[in-house]
């Protein structure tokens, strides 16, 4: 953070956002409980939650006007001398001392505890009668979801304008809560929810479904939803993840079964022509093209417009020694660090992971050419997605 | 101590009286100080200091957060700020004014002419400074091109995040040990003070009640820190010597941290608590002119609390996923804790009842403790349920819930015992119309801060976020105006007590008309060393 560049520069941005930002947009302002709920656990927690806060709330409202009356009605004046006693006595006293303690225990076992064990159990049956699985991966700072039957993955991030973040343009209604590629859901069924991390802990969270659950790396946990309602339902990370934890929302579409399948058919379609696309020679000048797409959507967040990276946490491209060393070795095998090997197989111990298991041949194939080729650096060699897709088989 | 003679010789000074001649003076007294008020002083000034200075950061995200988009910092220039905020208020501003309050007044109230182990006392604080150095130092050296900030991880440095941070994190494990250090000195200076300074008379079962909370804050501190210590060793482990205790990849599991975290960062809540409701009863018995109501039940409560502390810890990460059954206990576990919990409140309601009530300041701030930290602990009640803690964890009602906890219930505490003893240990009297104007700010504009941040946990606003989606400006336009006049009405505060200090009207000895207990019976301000005679109690 460069202190030296802030107070007028942001100034500047405060007035512009004070100008254009926020109140233009149809938006729900000062919503202030849960938001509808389209799902029986999301139902199920609202009916807990306002039941507990009439209760809390009635508990204050009581103690308190005990107090406000002992203010008044003890205060110094109010001519009589203070009392001495410090404790009850009595067996009458000891009686009404105890009330109030009797009455909490009912509230904290019964009144509340019952409805959330209840609710609790059936939150976390997982597994009986589910219709289907949805396998959920955070990554830094996106969402990869899996239709582990329909052998269906793709990668889903942030669709809000770089300028809107910024303030130099107005901020659409959905600002920060839209995605290139939202999940698709069929309406009542019951949805199994594999969660998992690539790197650190995430938290996927739709507040409308009344799911939250950590994407814990190394680890699988499970969910599961069942939406009642046709409709676009949106959430975010809800655990620190680094830089770009409040620009990974969750964008869910839930439609009617028939038009989830019709979905999943195009999208395995599209698979299929990702795979073929390997089989066929691209020009270098469609490399780039299609790389420049690819790095915008999953590299940029780190390593910068322009390659320029964050340094020293993310470093960057932009002349690098990795990007600017050799393709490959002699015999067309990877090089240990060199670019293709970071780019397929990560960095352990830092966020660069492994993008091996993440894109496909063709999203590889194009940003290591672009990359190579962009940003001052001017190697002029390329890979193609059908040398990515042998070298997968290889071990380093 | 059951002898009948009861002058006893003051710890490492056989000089009396003079005292003044033997001391070095200017910084180096304060360095080499042994006196137990002289060091509660550093602590309180060295707390107020850090308070500030927790504060700025905290004003600056909250100029962040006032609009949407980001305005004036990068996010991880904001992630930074939240963690290291905490961090200091917690670490460096509450437990030192929390162990100043006890380095002043357990020898005052107990009798005692000084702490136990005055050295350790001496070196209990020394500490301090350096760590506060080490979380804050990596800002300054950013701002040389030297490495990339401080700890950007938020306050619980979970892992793996932490494990992938810059060196930031290093620093931060440095100042956790050193401020575990001082807090374990300073514990065990407490409990041999209490356990064998006590006037001849005073049995446990008179010992005053601040002295009672702080004896308990003390046996968790020294439970509990040792676990975080080990848990940011394994972390500083698996950063740099290749272990893999919180990676998966390598056998670990990244949810131990979490548990041993929390093992110590859920009674870390009531270390920062019992102190102040060790004052409370005080305060409240003193303005109602009436003793202090169920005694024994209060003891039994702290005690019960702080057994309840260590056994409650997993209500922190419902969400990462665990067996039914383990979220059943730590739900219901959690929820035991009211109990206790409603005596406290039921003995200070009932201090007050048929008393004769007058409100000045210090009795102002324990009521509105009692109120606020009321509803922090109502939410509590309802974010220990685990089907609708889904919703509420990780948003900003947590974050609401932990203010009206540590700054309602912490910070306002504190103020309620600065207030109340500041008399006593200035000699003079503050300015009550100061007083009052600082109590009613901060009340208002604390609630204008933090009420609206329930709303916006529940409307689904994720907490460490630098920018958020529309829907929640409004609510957040409120809270940082809120922020801003409670930051500045604690100027107010800090003039009250330099004022007090300088110049305020003389104060008696017994500086309240209904005050009792032992430290009103010295001198205002008590002599340098203050029980040279132990007092007989009856
Ligand atoms: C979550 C952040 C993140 C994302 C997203 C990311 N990287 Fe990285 N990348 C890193 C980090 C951190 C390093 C440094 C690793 C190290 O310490 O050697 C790195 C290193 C690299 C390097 C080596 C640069 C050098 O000089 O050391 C290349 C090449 C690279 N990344 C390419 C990519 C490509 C291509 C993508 C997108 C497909 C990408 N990265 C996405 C974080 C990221
Ligand atoms: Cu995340
Ligand atoms: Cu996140």
């Amino acid at each position: 953070m460069k202190m030296s560049r802030v107070p007028r520069r942001a100034l500047h941005r405060l007035a512009f956002a004070a100008a254009c930002g926020a109140p233009h947009a149809a938006h729900a302002a000062f919503q202030w409980n849960f938001p509808e709920p389209v799902t029986p656990i999301a139902r199920d927690t609202l009916k807990i939650h306002n039941e507990f806060m009439t209760v809390i709330t009635a508990l204050f409202v009581v103690v308190f006007a005990i107090m406000i009356y002992s203010m008044i009605k003890h205060r110094k004046g109010a001519d009589h001398p203070p009392a001495k006693f410090t404790g009850p006595s009595g067996k009458l006293q000891w009686f009404w001392t105890l009330v109030p303690f009797a009455i909490l225990l009912f509230i904290d076992f019964v009144l509340m505890g019952v409805p959330a064990v209840e609710a609790v159990v059936n939150m976390e049956d997982t597994q009986n009668k589910a219709d289907m699985v949805l396998k959920v991966t955070g990554m830094q700072w996106k969402w990869q979801y899996e239709y582990p039957d329909a052998g269906v993955k793709y990668i889903s991030t942030l669709a809000t304008p770089r300028d809107q973040i910024e303030n130099q343009a107005p901020k659409d209604e959905h600002y920060l809560l839209e995605v290139d590629n939202p999940v698709v859901l069929p309406v009542g069924k019951k949805v199994r929810v594999l969660i998992t991390s690539t790197d650190v802990i995430h938290t996927w969270w739709v507040p409308q479904f009344g799911v939250k659950r950590d994407a814990i790396p190394g680890f699988l946990r499970e969910t599961w939803l069942r939406i009642d309602k046709p409709g676009i339902y949106r959430g975010q990370c809800a655990e620190l993840c680094g830089k770009d934890h409040g620009f990974m929302p969750v964008v869910v579409k839930a439609v009617p079964e028939p038009e989830y399948l019709a979905w999943l058919d195009q999208k395995k379609a599209e698979a299929a022509a990702a795979a073929s696309s390997s089989d066929r020679v691209w020009t270098k000048e469609e490399l780039i093209d299609k790389g420049k797409e690819v790095y915008g959507r999953i590299c940029m967040a780190c390593h910068q417009p322009e390659g320029r990276g964050l340094p020293p946490t993310f470093p960057p491209l932009a002349g690098s020694k990795i990007v600017n060393g050799p393709l490959l070795s002699a015999e067309g095998r990877i090089i240990r660090d060199s670019h293709v090997d970071r780019v397929m197989n990560g960095k352990a111990g830092t966020a660069m992971q492994p993008f091996k298991n993440l894109l496909t041949d063709l999203e590889i194939a194009s940003v290591i050419t672009y990359e190579r080729n962009s940003f001052g650096n001017a190697r002029g060699d390329m890979i193609q997605p059908a040398q990515i897709r042998s070298l997968r088989q290889e071990k380093l | 101590m059951n002898t009948a003679t009861t002058t006893i010789p003051v710890a490492g000074a056989h000089h009396g009286d003079h005292h003044g001649h033997h001391q070095p003076s200017g910084v180096l007294r304060w360095i080499t100080t042994t006196n137990h008020k002289d060091i509660g002083t550093m602590y309180l000034t060295f707390a107020l200091i850090m308070f500030f200075v927790g504060g700025l950061m905290i004003l600056a995200v909250r100029v962040e957060l006032f609009q949407p988009g980001l305005q004036l910092m990068r996010p991880e220039f904001f992630n930074q700020l939240i963690g290291v905020h905490a961090l200091v208020m917690i670490f460096a501003a509450l437990m030192p004014a929390a162990t100043g309050f006890a380095n002043w007044q357990i020898p005052l109230m107990i009798g005692a002419p000084d702490m136990a182990l005055p050295r350790v006392n001496n070196w209990g604080f020394w500490l301090l400074p350096p760590a506060a150095l080490l979380l804050t130092l990596p800002f300054v050296l950013s701002l040389f091109g030297i490495g990339d900030g401080a700890l950007a991880t938020g306050w619980t440095m979970y892992a793996p995040l932490s494990v992938q941070g810059g060196f930031g994190v290093d620093f931060a494990i440095f100042a956790v040990h050193l401020l575990g250090v001082s807090s374990i000195l300073g514990s065990i200076n407490i409990i041999v003070t209490i356990f064998n300074m006590r006037a001849p008379g005073m049995t446990m079962m008179k010992l005053p009640l601040f002295a009672w909370g702080w004896l308990i804050t003390a046996f968790l501190l020294i439970a509990t820190i040792p676990v975080l210590a080990g848990a940011v060793t394994m972390l500083l482990a698996d950063r740099h010597f290749g272990t893999h205790f919180f990676s998966a990849a390598g056998g670990g599991d990244p949810i131990l941290f979490q548990h041993l975290f929390w093992f110590f960062g859920h009674p870390e809540v009531y270390i920062l608590l019992l102190p102040v409701w060790g004052l409370m009863p005080h305060v409240i018995s003193t303005f109602s002119r009436k003793p202090i109501y169920g005694y024994k039940a209060q003891v039994y409560a702290f005690m019960a609390i702080g057994v309840l502390s260590v056994v409650v810890w997993a209500h922190h990460f419902f969400t990462v996923g665990m067996p039914t059954p383990a979220l059943i206990y730590f739900m219901f576990a959690t929820m035991s804790i009211s109990l206790p919990l409603a005596v406290l409140f039921f003995c200070w309601i009932a201090t007050m009842w048929r008393g004769a009530i007058s409100f000045e300041t210090p009795m102002l701030f324990a009521l509105g403790f009692i109120v606020l930290f009321g509803i922090a602990g109502l939410t509590g009640l309802v974010l220990a349920d685990v089907a609708a803690d889904a919703q509420y964890h990780h948003s900003y009602f947590v974050v609401a819930h932990f203010h009206y906890a540590l700054f309602a219930g912490g910070i306002m505490g504190v103020m309620t015992g600065v207030y109340y003893w500041l008399p006593k240990w200035t000699g003079r009297m503050y300015s009550e119309r100061l007083g009052k104007l600082h109590f009613w700010l901060t009340a208002i504009s604390f609630n204008l801060t933090f009420m609206p941040q329930f709303f916006l946990g529940l409307a689904g606003m994720p907490r460490r976020i630098p920018d958020y989606a529309l829907q929640f400006a409004e609510f957040n336009a409120i809270s940082t105006v809120g922020a801003f006049v409670l930051g500045f009405s604690q100027l107010i505060f800090a003039w009250n007590v330099w004022q007090c200090a300088k110049g305020g009207a003389k104060a008696p000895a017994k500086a309240w008309e209904g005050a009792s207990g032992l430290e009103w019976e010295l001198s205002s301000p008590p002599p340098y060393h203050s029980w040279e005679t132990q007092p007989q109690v009856a």
